[in-house]
């Protein structure tokens, strides 16, 4: 079972790449949901995906389930969630400010000389 | 083993005072007025905790009364503390800066409050006391540095705003990703609980060494560090002064404070590679730096590439991770801190009052601010460490440390950087300040007497923390013991039977 969910992961943190390595911005935006979705189901992945048992400890129960990572999931997530939101709204008054959603046309900062 | 409230407070004062900013509404005085006053209260109680610090050692705070190793715990032992004084000082200055520079309109669109909120995000990073609170401490400071880079909408705001967030956001993923690895390899999110179990652990940890390198590629992206600079000149370009100021002086420094925490806690296996490459990347950001430098006339540019150089300083003195070098390091730190905060304020002064980026086209402007100017050489030559200014003694420990380790090299590299910075902004001061009188009609008339109150109250600070540091030398001394010795930070753990 870990093994898939690497595997899995490892597909989205792919496409996430190709996804980022292209020019217009919503596609960019895409990859980094994409990328942070993969290195969720890394982070659960590694606190042991382990069904039916109980995530506290206590004297009768000598096989339990570790509840760190989905805390920490629940943390990243909303973080992502706000990134994500942050640079959708972003991208929209670039786009209405430069006419543009090309990256390789955001050439920002004056050159002297 | 109580919920003590101080430790907390640095965190919690601006960051409630951001939400009371937000409920009152634009009103841009009273904005000014809560931060100004909230910024003096962390001052306060960032100076409560130095002393209290130096007196009972490290203060640890558990959230909810967790026993250690699990729950949240904040940390304050003396670097969290000198460092939460040092920004609570910059915060204050670049508030009363911001009065007569930001514009009203920036100041309406709740310019302070994410003001507010990343000062409480960079002070939660420098005391938290548990890996994963740091990244969303990061997170916080982060988001709110993205609206301050974006805050206004011009159209190179945008563009380089865009640029920012995109690579901050693949690194706090990545950051994410080492956490990942490091729970799965050590089971626990405590930093000094992770360095306890590591330290004890008689067995091969040679995964440590690949987490270390997502750490360092982490860290050394939002320090802006050798190969991963390549968007803070572009980026810190972008946004206006204050903001610029913030950034300089604090953001870099968080990526620095945190590569020196995690390598001195949990990369303690296989030092002879982690702490090697460190040296080299720091060394490279040194020359790269130094050539951005030197070959810009923009002032901008200049005092951007020159947070480049001090990053590498101080990193080739977290990479001895001796007790000079990291002394060394620790009092570079503080000191650059303060003075690019004045470099920054002094060099946003000549833009607001000229209106030029570009230093060559200044000229003779002594005759008009002669104390500004004398301030500004001041500053070039603490920023250069020339003693008695403080960076000297960063230095002197940061060189002596190399020179110890035999690595000559990097030693001599320091040495020469304090030239390039040298001469790269007495450049500034020559052309701007001497030279060919320019054409004083040009000269915008700014209400300046707050933003020059701001940026000579900042070099003064520096001067006195130059004649002050041997007063402060048991402060330093114990702010850099957690980092070389860091057994004495993670004492505070009770003993697990």
């Amino acid at each position: 079972m870990e093994l898939i969910t690497i595997i899995l992961s490892g597909i989205l943190i792919g496409s996430a790449v190709y996804m980022m390595l292209s020019k217009s911005v919503i596609r960019i935006i895409i990859g980094t949901a994409l990328l942070s979705h993969g290195v969720h189901l890394m982070l659960l992945t590694m606190g042991q995906l382990k069904r039916g048992n109980i995530p506290v400890l206590d004297e009768e129960v000598s096989n339990y389930s570790d509840p760190l990572p989905q805390a920490l999931i629940l943390t990243a997530i909303v973080i992502a969630f706000a990134l994500t939101a942050y640079i959708l709204v972003l991208a929209l008054r670039s786009y209405r400010e430069l006419g543009t959603d090309d990256v390789e046309q955001m050439k920002g900062v004056p050159h002297d000389d | 083993m109580t919920t003590n409230i101080l430790p907390l407070l640095p965190i919690m004062i601006p960051f409630f005072a951001g939400i009371i900013m937000l409920f009152i509404g634009r009103r841009p005085l009273a904005h000014r007025v809560i931060a100004t006053i909230s910024s003096l209260l962390i001052i306060i109680s960032a100076v409560w905790l130095v002393v209290l610090v130096y007196q009972n050692g490290t203060i640890a705070t558990f959230l909810g009364n967790w026993a250690p190793p699990f729950g949240i715990s904040v940390v304050i032992d003396m670097a969290a503390a000198l460092l939460l004084l040092t920004t609570a000082i910059i915060t204050l200055f670049t508030v009363i800066y911001s009065f007569q520079s930001i514009g009203i309109e920036r100041e309406k669109f709740y310019y302070y409050v994410m003001v507010m909120f990343m000062i409480s995000g960079v002070n939660g990073a420098f005391s938290t006391g548990d890996i994963f609170n740091m990244f969303v401490f990061f997170e916080v400071f982060l988001l709110a540095s993205y609206v301050l880079i974006t805050l206004g909408g011009t159209k190179i705001q945008l563009q380089e705003g865009f640029k920012y967030i995109l690579v901050n956001m693949i690194s706090s993923n990545f950051f994410v990703l080492g956490l990942a690895y490091l729970y799965s390899v050590t089971g626990s999110l405590n930093m000094a609980d992770i360095h306890a179990k590591l330290e004890g652990f008689e067995g091969n940890y040679s995964i440590m060494t690949l987490v270390a390198v997502v750490f360092l590629f982490v860290f050394a992206t939002k320090a802006g560090v050798f190969p991963l600079y390549f968007w803070l000149p572009g980026s810190y370009y972008a946004p206006p002064m204050p903001a610029l100021v913030l950034f300089g002086a604090l953001l870099t420094k968080v990526g620095i404070y945190a590569i020196a925490r995690t390598y001195s806690l949990f990369f303690i296996d296989n030092v002879e590679f982690t702490h090697q490459m460190l040296l080299l990347l720091a060394l490279a950001t040194i020359i790269m730096g130094s050539i951005g430098a030197l070959s810009y006339a923009d002032m901008k540019r200049i005092i951007i590439y020159n947070i480049l150089i001090a990053v590498g300083i101080i990193l080739v003195g977290v990479s001895m991770m001796d007790e000079a070098g990291m002394l060394g390091a620790f009092y570079y730190l503080i000191h650059d801190m303060i003075i690019k905060a004045a470099l920054f304020m002094l060099v946003g002064f000549l833009i607001y009052r000229t209106g030029e980026t570009n230093a060559e086209r200044l000229g003779g402007l002594i005759k008009i601010h002669p104390v500004t100017g004398w301030m500004f050489f001041i500053a070039t030559l603490s920023l250069a460490g020339v003693p008695p200014f403080p960076g000297f003694y960063g230095k002197l420990f940061i060189v002596q440390s190399t020179f110890t380790n035999d690595n000559y090299i990097a030693g001599i590299i320091v040495l020469v950087s304090s030239l390039v910075v040298l001469y790269s902004v007495v450049r500034i001061f020559i052309s701007a300040f001497w030279g060919e009188d320019m054409d004083f009609s040009r000269l915008k008339p700014v209400k300046s007497d707050k933003l020059i109150f701001a940026s000579f109250a900042m070099v003064i600070v520096s001067i006195a923390f130059g004649l002050a540091a041997d007063a402060l030398y048991p402060l330093f001394e114990m702010a850099a013991q957690s980092f070389y010795d860091p057994a004495s930070y993670s004492n505070y753990l009770p003993e697990v039977e």
